[in-house]
C-alpha cells in the first residue's frame, strides 16, 4: 500500500469490488466458463446471473450468527430470573416490541419478528465495517482469493434485497387488507379529489402518478439509505487506512482518526440499523391501515 | 452498481431468516416475558392480599383483646356485686340469727323466772301454812282450810 495516486486508486477499487461468481460473456478470455472476476469489468460483463459471493457468505452468515444466538436464548427462556445472554436477548426483544407496538396499530404475527431479524441482522452487518479494512481481505489474499468485501450492506444488492422483500410484504398487505379495490383506490383517487365526477376523471392519472412515485420511492430509499451510508462509511475508512502508507506521522494521525471514525460510527450502524426498522414497521402499518 | 442474482439470494435468505424468528426465536422468548409478567402480576397481588390480611387479623386481634378486657372487666364487677351481696346477707341471717338467740335467751329466762316464781310460791305456801299454824297454835284441818290458803297463794 503505497501512496502513490495510481495504486491508491487501485486500493481503493480493490476494497469496493466484490468476489462475482458468474459465466463469462462471449468475446471473454474465459468464454462461456464459470469462475470468479479478475475484475469489476469482468463482475460487470457476468450479466445479472451471478452472485457476489462475498456478500451472500458474510449476509448468512451473520443472519445464521444471530438466529443462533437468539434461538439459544429462546430455547432456555423461562420466567424465572434471565441469566446474562437470555436477560439481553428480552432486553432487544422488549425495546423491539415497544416500537411495533409504538409504531403500527394492527395485529399481526409477523412485523415484530420481521423487525427484529431486521434490526439485528442489519446492525450485524453494518458492524463489519468496525473490523480494519484489510484484515479479513488480506486473510482472504493469503488463503488465494483475490477479491473480498466483508460488509454486506456496502452492496446494493443486499440492501435492494431487503428492500425489495419488505415492499413485496407491504404490496401484499395492502391488497389483503384494502382489497384490490381499495388498493387501486388508494393509488388512484388520492390526495385530489373533487366532487364532480368528470373532474375525479381527470384526477385519476395524476393521482396514479403521485402515488406510484410514493410508493416506488419506499424501498428506494429505504435500501440507498442503508447502502449509502455504509458506502460512505467504508469509503471513509479506506481512505483513512491509506494514510498508514504513508509517513510514521501520517499513519499515527490515520490511527487516531480511524479510532474517531470507528467510535462515531458504532452510532451510525446502530441508527441505521434503527431507522431500515422502523421504516418498515411504518410502511406495513400504512399498507394495513384502512384509509377512511 | 451491479445487480445480479444476490438480490434474489438475499431476498430468500431474508424471508426463511424472517419465517425462522417468527416461528422458532419470537414466540418462546414473548411467552417467557408474558409469563414472567402474570407472575409478577399474581406475586404482586398475593402480597396485597397478605398485607390486607395480616391488617384485617391484627385488627380482629385487637378486637378480641378488646371484648375479652370488657368481659373480663363484667366478670370482676359481677363477682364484687356478688361478694357484697353475699356478706350483706350473711350481716343479715347474723342478725336474724342473734336475735333469734335473743328471743330463745329471753324466753328461757321468762320461763326460768315463771319456775323460780312457782317454786317460790309453793314455799311460800308452806312457809305460809306453817306460820299461820304456827300462830294460830292450833290444830286446823288441813282439808277445811285448804280453799281459803289456795285462794291466798293464787293472789300472791
Amino acid at each position: 500500500m503505497s501512496a502513490a495516486p495510481e495504486t491508491s486508486a487501485l486500493y481503493i477499487k480493490h476494497h469496493l469490488t466484490n468476489l462475482t461468481f458468474g459465466q463469462f460473456p462471449a468475446g471473454h478470455e474465459h468464454a462461456g466458463h464459470w469462475g470468479f472476476a479478475h475484475s469489476v469489468q469482468d463482475a460487470a460483463g457476468f450479466g445479472f446471473w451471478s452472485i457476489n459471493v462475498d456478500s451472500m457468505l458474510f449476509s448468512i452468515g451473520l443472519g445464521v450468527l444471530f438466529l443462533w444466538l437468539f434461538r439459544m436464548a429462546a430455547k432456555t427462556a423461562t420466567a424465572d430470573a434471565p441469566g446474562g445472554w437470555q436477560n439481553f436477548v428480552e432486553w432487544v426483544v422488549e425495546f423491539i416490541d415497544d416500537s411495533v407496538r409504538g409504531s403500527f396499530s394492527g395485529k399481526n404475527a409477523l412485523v415484530a419478528p420481521l423487525a427484529l431479524t431486521i434490526f439485528i441482522w442489519v446492525f450485524l452487518m453494518n458492524f463489519m465495517d468496525l473490523l480494519p479494512v484489510d484484515w479479513l481481505p488480506w486473510l482472504a489474499g493469503v488463503l488465494g482469493v483475490g477479491h473480498l468485501k466483508v460488509v454486506p450492506s456496502t452492496d446494493p444488492n443486499i440492501t435492494f434485497g431487503l428492500s425489495l422483500s419488505v415492499f413485496v410484504l407491504v404490496l401484499y398487505y395492502s391488497v389483503k387488507m384494502k382489497g384490490v379495490g381499495g388498493f387501486v383506490g388508494e393509488l388512484t383517487l388520492m390526495p385530489f379529489q373533487a366532487k364532480n365526477k368528470v373532474v375525479q376523471t381527470l384526477f385519476i392519472p395524476i393521482n396514479f402518478l403521485l402515488e406510484s412515485v410514493t410508493l416506488i420511492a419506499k424501498p428506494v430509499s429505504l435500501s440507498l439509505r442503508l447502502f449509502g451510508n455504509m458506502y460512505a462509511g467504508e469509503m471513509i475508512f479506506i481512505l483513512i487506512a491509506l494514510m498508514y502508507g504513508g509517513s510514521m506521522a501520517l499513519g499515527a494521525f490515520g490511527g487516531l482518526l480511524q479510532l474517531g471514525w470507528a467510535i462515531f460510527h458504532i452510532l451510525i450502524i446502530t441508527l441505521q440499523a434503527f431507522i431500515f426498522m422502523t421504516l418498515t414497521i411504518v410502511y406495513l402499518d400504512m399498507a394495513s391501515q384502512e384509509h377512511h | 452498481m451491479n445487480f445480479n442474482a444476490t438480490l434474489i439470494g438475499q431476498s430468500i435468505t431474508f424471508l426463511v431468516f424472517v419465517w425462522f424468528c417468527m416461528k422458532f426465536v419470537w414466540p418462546p422468548i414473548m411467552a417467557a416475558l408474558e409469563e414472567r409478567k402474570a407472575k409478577i402480576v399474581a406475586g404482586l397481588a398475593a402480597a396485597d392480599r397478605g398485607k390486607h390480611e395480616q391488617e384485617l387479623a391484627q385488627k380482629k386481634a385487637a378486637e378480641t383483646l378488646h371484648q375479652v378486657k370488657q368481659q373480663a372487666a363484667e366478670i370482676i364487677a359481677r363477682a364484687e356485686k356478688r361478694a357484697a351481696e353475699i356478706v350483706e346477707a350473711a350481716k343479715g341471717d347474723a342478725v336474724e340469727e342473734g336475735n333469734r338467740l335473743k328471743a330463745a335467751a329471753q324466753a328461757e329466762i321468762e320461763q326460768e323466772v315463771n319456775r323460780a316464781r312457782e317454786s317460790l310460791r309453793g314455799q311460800v305456801v308452806e312457809l305460809a301454812t306453817a306460820g299461820a299454824g304456827r300462830i294460830l297454835k292450833r290444830e286446823l284441818d288441813a282439808t277445811a282450810n285448804d280453799e281459803l290458803i289456795k285462794d291466798l297463794v293464787a293472789r300472791i
